[in-house]
């Protein structure tokens, strides 16, 4: 009966590592553009180029890389424009701060009108 | 005065937005061949096409001082285009041109070569195409150029009088 339980528990927590790994790597290949079809990452193509890639990268999870490894490697191979979420850097600073500048001068505005309201 | 001020600060804040947004606009948007340019060659070790006992090993293309290294496969039509000028290259001008036959039947590149010549003096499988990624390629034919292990010019397609050209005026 003990075998029959570990084995059980031993087989739900595999499948779960399983499961985790699969979503890791489907989110990496949303993340990744298939830059020789249109408008698709290479979740969503099954181009040649986009099944190398797919194979490359599972096989690099599988060899422990990381996520932030992949990409790095990505972008020095392609450039900057294989990945679909940009990184923080100069070109896309604006698309970072723009946002968060826009919401701190409107609660400044409501915050001075609530103000001068009060007086 | 205050008024002064803030339209001095408001101002300064529009032209910083429109400077960040004008970068952004004329950022490159499209996929950038030239990543790979000035970058050293990546390591690689591959079995030879026609010599089971010799290695293409990429530190053999660091110790060159010019050299081709052309991705090509026996199913892709613009490669068998491409062939006369790589041919050409060899003959006419002594360029040492390595190969990286990609995802292809050996039998198949093997019956290539006899058909069309060979102008290749290592030519490394790459069955699984994983060289070719780690190249910055994404299909057949490309060529890059190399000086002494270091990327200085890549051309995607076949190769043509133009891009050839280019070659030899790198060689000089």
């Amino acid at each position: 009966m003990k075998k029959f339980i570990f084995i059980i528990i031993f087989f739900i927590l595999s499948s779960n590592v399983f499961s985790a790994n699969e979503e890791l790597k489907n989110k990496i290949y949303k993340n990744i553009r298939c830059i020789v079809c249109q408008g698709q990452s290479i979740y969503e193509s099954n181009s040649d180029f986009a099944i190398d890639l797919k194979k490359l990268i599972s096989k690099k999870l599988d060899n422990g890389e990381n996520e932030k490894q992949i990409y790095e490697f990505l972008i020095s191979r392609y450039g900057e424009w294989i990945v679909f979420n940009p990184g923080l850097n100069l070109n896309s600073l604006a698309l970072w701060l723009l946002p968060l500048l826009i919401f701190m001068i409107g609660g400044f505005l409501i915050f001075r009108l609530n103000n001068k309201e009060k007086k | 005065m205050k008024n002064k001020y803030k339209i001095i600060i408001l101002g300064i804040t529009i032209v910083i937005i429109f400077i960040l947004f004008l970068r952004v606009l004329n950022s490159n948007k499209t996929y950038q061949p030239n990543q790979m340019i000035g970058k050293k060659i990546p390591e690689f070790i591959l079995e030879d096409l026609l010599n089971k006992n010799t290695k293409l090993d990429s530190n053999i293309l660091s110790g060159k001082d010019f050299a081709i290294l052309n991705i090509w496969a026996s199913w892709c039509i613009p490669c068998r285009i491409e062939h006369p000028f790589l041919m050409d290259l060899k003959d006419k001008n002594q360029i040492n041109i390595i190969g990286l036959n990609y995802k292809d039947e050996s039998m198949n590149a093997k019956n290539f070569l006899k058909k069309y010549g060979n102008p290749y003096s290592l030519i490394g499988i790459d069955k699984k195409g994983e060289v070719a990624i780690q190249l910055g390629a994404y299909g057949v034919p490309e060529t890059y150029v190399l000086k002494r292990g270091k990327i200085i010019f890549k051309h995607i397609g076949p190769l043509n009088e133009d891009a050839v050209n280019k070659i030899l005026e790198l060689k000089k």
